[in-house]
């Protein structure tokens, strides 16, 4: 149990790489040179005057940095990490064996020497197609938020290839939507207007209604939504917008919720992205890198981004191949074909599971995320749209707790707390998403540990605004950081 | 295969519990009718079965043999240590930092990291990493235009060709107008002043898509006399001897890390890196870490500055972006931290080195590779016939080489032929064996 009167060192402070550097010593020899003249070939005036003050470790001192920066660090593989939104399912290490058989290649190489990896792509275009429900697919976009991008730029471009890119200046979002959907839509060149959710937790329909007009371009939305309710009312919602002309747009950050159950394109979605990294579980990797493929409809096929994967021939004559020639394409997201290593283990992924996997995902995980609804009801938590919910649910803490503090007082048990904070239409939101791949145990401890952040609170007022006690470093000085940014090493202060 | 740890007791507890009679009554809020598709997945697999599959894929791709790719990525020699560290466990399967408390790991990693590039491209501010190279570039256009108020982007069209595509991609539903600078055969002319009036920034690439050295002092000085911003796009394994961006006055520093120490990955993922000058910090893109204390006074990292950012500032955001490319960034700086100066200055030294081997070896082979203008590692061969078509013969031969130069800049048909501290003696005569038959091959045809 955590001693919030102790004070857990006084130790110095982990060290930086550069602390550990000292002039001479290195890991890495690379295939020995013999000295040139760079001057004579490159040009004096092109040359650096000093070299970059890089970390000088030797292969040890470079092990047990990142060893111990990695003891450092919660994860899935070591700690229950039920962040809503965000999907933190079990990411399969065969995936990884998987992604080094194609390491090596490059973009540019010969097509014909890298047929396996052409149709591996074509492949997963395809599943993922059959998944959304779509005619076609890209598999470019480096991330959520990049797919976002493309879709919005593929309706953009539509709009602008009937003749009314002028009329059309609005995206709609819900005001419990992903902060990345109004960005998205203003990076995109249009305005944002926020819809009200309703007093059940979906899209208020009247309200949805009231703001079409022709000025319309496109309708973000996210299905289950980001209280975790499927929005009952989508096939009205669908033909209202489409009765306007306006396209509609499905954020997949919830797909794991229905995968195998229902599709985007049979709810009237025109345009759907994916996040590999939630639903396929490529890893999350810290941060990224992500990968969002982005699906449409027939009529915006011709807009996707350049180059598709492509196929000429049947059986044993199939030859895939890039497909540039696309006039009306929106161009490039990004260099190359997308994050193909993660390409990969998303096809790995499918593959293992087929399609009942998939669908037994999206069933055990609404089961795992039913399970904790009625737990945190059952312990004093205000669940606000109190009804079976799809992977995830929103949360209230008790009268009087913060949930800033108990996500603090979590960590002291080994334990991820929900995300916090989010959506921003509850107040002190914590949003729950457990994933199929957590077992009932885990999810009893995790409710344990809760009910005794609970039980201490009562009787210790210190205790929780105090947490955490046990971690690496405790409760940060967030203002400090932001109002006197120190952004790299300074290496003046080394003595 | 599958993943789920629940039996079917575990399965009948939790229904009693949340009061349902199956998992399948779970989704009755989904209305019938779109319930239980035909998706048209294939049945799953065994493991064995799995990994047969991705085998045989695997077996009909080449990744060996003499190469000569560039264009972006190349294959540089990367020590065992990297990947073993990267590909770590709890680096792996974290996600972003909500929770400074339990991931000091990825973000004192990533305070490292903005270090090294910083240090790289002497410019005192790294965010956490972007997407790619070229995404990185369009981003940075885009800050250049929120910074001046200025609506027209001037690229060099030594910029490499896709970036140039995201760049336009990126800017024309914003009405940004952009104006693309011809080379002057192999380099890119310094600009006048008045054909800078309306430009946010100039953009150019170090070394160019074609391989050879800009005069990045005269363009940086130029775009500051017009009161535009400079834009260079670099290859960080460069900038172990070249001139640093920081150096020649640019603003922002924006490339692609693939080269200091990612697999090629068939081009993703690898990561985008930008840094910027101070002054430009509140209009940056992306994730930053800072360093800050705890309430004991130790030293901690924390994600800061994230007024600019899209989960705060929603419409007004100065980006959308979210996920970066945090692991093949930590990556990245765990392979220059492995490397150090001196190792990430072989990589570079070598580099040139067998380029220029290469470029002489074909010379006195009675080819003709363009050396009028000082090149990097990467320069192009003309050739006689179309580029598509000599890099598949030269595939047949067992050489990977053959990036296009493209139509645009004039040349005919020419490639960028690249080489690194790792190409052989034995790998560049293979490439003149290969280009001699071709050429014999081509005779041939032409006799008959």
């Amino acid at each position: 149990m955590p001693d919030h009167t102790s004070n857990q060192s006084t130790a110095a402070d982990f060290p930086l790489i550069f602390e550990r550097s000292r002039p001479g010593r290195r890991a890495a020899h690379p295939p020995k040179v013999g000295e040139i003249d760079l001057a004579a070939l490159l040009g004096s005036e092109n040359l650096r005057a000093e070299a970059p003050r890089l970390p000088e470790v030797s292969e040890l001192d470079l092990v047990r940095h990142y060893t111990q920066l990695a003891h450092r660090q919660m994860s899935i593989d070591a700690n229950f990490y039920p962040l809503g939104s965000c999907t933190m399912k079990y990411n399969p290490k065969v995936n990884e064996e998987a992604a080094r058989l194609f390491q090596d290649l490059h973009p540019y190489q010969a097509p014909e020497s890298a047929q396996g990896a052409l149709e591996l792509l074509y492949n997963l275009q395809s599943d993922l197609a059959g998944i959304t429900g779509m005619a076609g697919v890209s598999l470019q976009p480096a991330a959520g938020a990049h797919a976002e991008l493309a879709g919005v730029l593929m309706i953009r471009a539509y709009h602008e290839s009937r003749g009314e890119g002028e009329q059309r200046r609005l995206v709609l979002v819900p005001d419990a939507a992903h902060g990345t959907n109004p960005a998205t839509a203003a990076m995109a060149g249009y305005d944002v207007k926020e819809v009200p959710t309703g007093p059940d937790g979906e899209v208020d329909v009247a309200a949805f209604k009231a703001a079409l007009s022709p000025a319309v371009a496109a309708v973000m939305l996210t299905n289950p939504n980001t209280l975790g309710l499927f929005e009952r009312n989508i096939t009205e919602i669908a033909k209202a917008a489409h009765a306007v002309g306006a396209q509609l747009y499905y954020d997949g950050a919830n797909l794991n919720a229905i995968m195998g159950r229902a599709r985007p394109g049979d709810m009237g979605f025109d345009v759907v992205h994916l996040n590999l990294h939630k639903t396929f579980t490529t890893p999350h990797g810290g941060g990224g890198p992500g990968t969002g493929p982005v699906g449409v409809k027939a009529h915006l096929l011709p807009f996707l981004p350049a180059p598709v994967i492509a196929r000429r021939g049947e059986g044993e004559e199939a030859e895939f191949y890039l497909e540039s020639d696309m006039p009306l394409s929106i161009g490039r997201m990004r260099s190359f074909y997308g994050n193909f290593g993660n390409l990969v283990r998303a096809y790995t992924y499918i593959r293992a599971l087929g399609r009942e996997g998939l669908r037994d995902v999206s069933g055990h995980a609404v089961m795992a995320a039913n399970y904790m609804r009625v737990r945190f009801k059952e312990l004093g938590f205000n669940v606000p749209f109190d009804r079976v919910n799809m992977h995830e649910f929103v949360a209230q803490p008790p009268e009087g707790l913060k949930t800033l503090d108990i996500a603090k007082a979590q960590l002291d048990y080994g334990m991820h707390p929900a995300t916090v904070y989010f959506p921003l239409v509850v107040k002190e939101a914590m949003m729950v998403e457990p994933t199929e791949t957590e077992s009932l145990e885990t999810l009893d401890l995790y409710m344990d540990a809760l009910a005794e952040v609970l039980e201490r609170a009562a009787h210790d007022p210190e205790y929780l605004p105090n947490a955490p006690y046990t971690t690496p470093v405790r409760r940060l000085d967030e203002v400090k950081a932001a109002r006197q940014p120190v952004l790299r090493f300074d290496f003046a202060d080394e003595s | 295969m599958h993943y789920l740890p629940h039996t079917p007791e575990d399965v009948a507890r939790a229904l009693k519990l949340i009061g349902a009679p199956s998992i399948d009554a779970l989704f009755e809020d989904i209305p019938a009718e779109l319930r239980d598709p035909d998706m048209q997945v294939a049945p799953g697999l065994s493991e064995a079965e799995l990994m047969a599959h991705l085998r045989q894929l695997a077996a009909r791709n080449e990744d060996r043999g003499a190469d000569f790719l560039g264009g972006g990525v190349r294959r540089h020699f990367m020590p065992s240590v990297t990947s073993h560290l990267a590909m770590q466990s709890e680096f792996v399967t974290a996600y972003t930092p909500y929770q400074p408390e339990v991931a000091q790991g990825i973000l004192q990693a990533t305070f490292e990291y903005q270090t090294m590039m910083s240090e790289l491209t002497g410019l005192p501010v790294s965010n956490a990493s972007m997407y790619d190279g070229a995404s990185a570039v369009a981003e940075a256009a885009l800050l250049a235009v929120r910074q001046t108020g200025r609506e027209q982007v001037v690229v060099s069209r030594g910029v490499h060709p896709e970036t140039r595509e995201v760049l336009q991609t990126y800017l024309s539903p914003l009405g940004i107008e952009l104006t693309t600078i011809d080379l002057d055969r192999l380099t890119t002319p310094v600009p006048a002043e008045d054909d800078l009036a309306a430009a946010a920034c100039v953009i150019a690439q170090q070394p160019n898509y074609l391989g050879y050295l800009e005069p990045m002092q005269q363009l940086s000085d130029a775009s500051h006399a017009a009161g535009a911003l400079f834009v260079a796009a670099v290859d960080p394994l460069s900038l172990a001897v070249l001139a640093a961006p920081g150096d020649y006055g640019a603003d922002v520093a924006v490339g692609d890390g693939q080269t200091v120490g990612n697999p090629a990955n068939f081009g993703g993922p690898a990561f985008g890196f930008m840094v910027v000058k101070e002054a430009l910090v509140r209009q940056f893109p992306g994730r930053v870490v800072g360093q800050t204390t705890d309430v004991d006074g130790k030293r901690a990292f924390v994600l800061t500055l994230q007024a600019r950012e899209q989960h705060i500032r929603r419409s007004k955001a100065k980006s959308n972006i979210c996920s970066n490319h945090q692991l093949t960034a930590l990556m990245a700086a765990i392979n220059l931290a492995a490397l150090g100066p001196q190792g990430l200055r072989d990589l570079a030294v070598g580099s040139v080195q067998r380029a220029h081997q290469l470029a002489d070896t074909l010379t006195q082979a009675g080819f003709e590779p363009l050396t009028s203008a000082r090149f990097f590692n990467e320069f192009v061969l003309p050739v006689a016939v179309e580029p598509a078509t000599l890099r598949r013969e030269l595939a047949r031969r067992g050489v990977q080489a053959g990036v296009a130069a493209g139509q645009e800049y004039g040349l005919g048909h020419a490639v960028v032929l690249a080489a690194t501290e790792s190409t052989t003696d034995a790998d560049i005569q293979q490439l003149v064996s290969g280009l001699r038959s071709l050429e014999a091959a081509a005779m041939e045809t032409a006799d008959a």
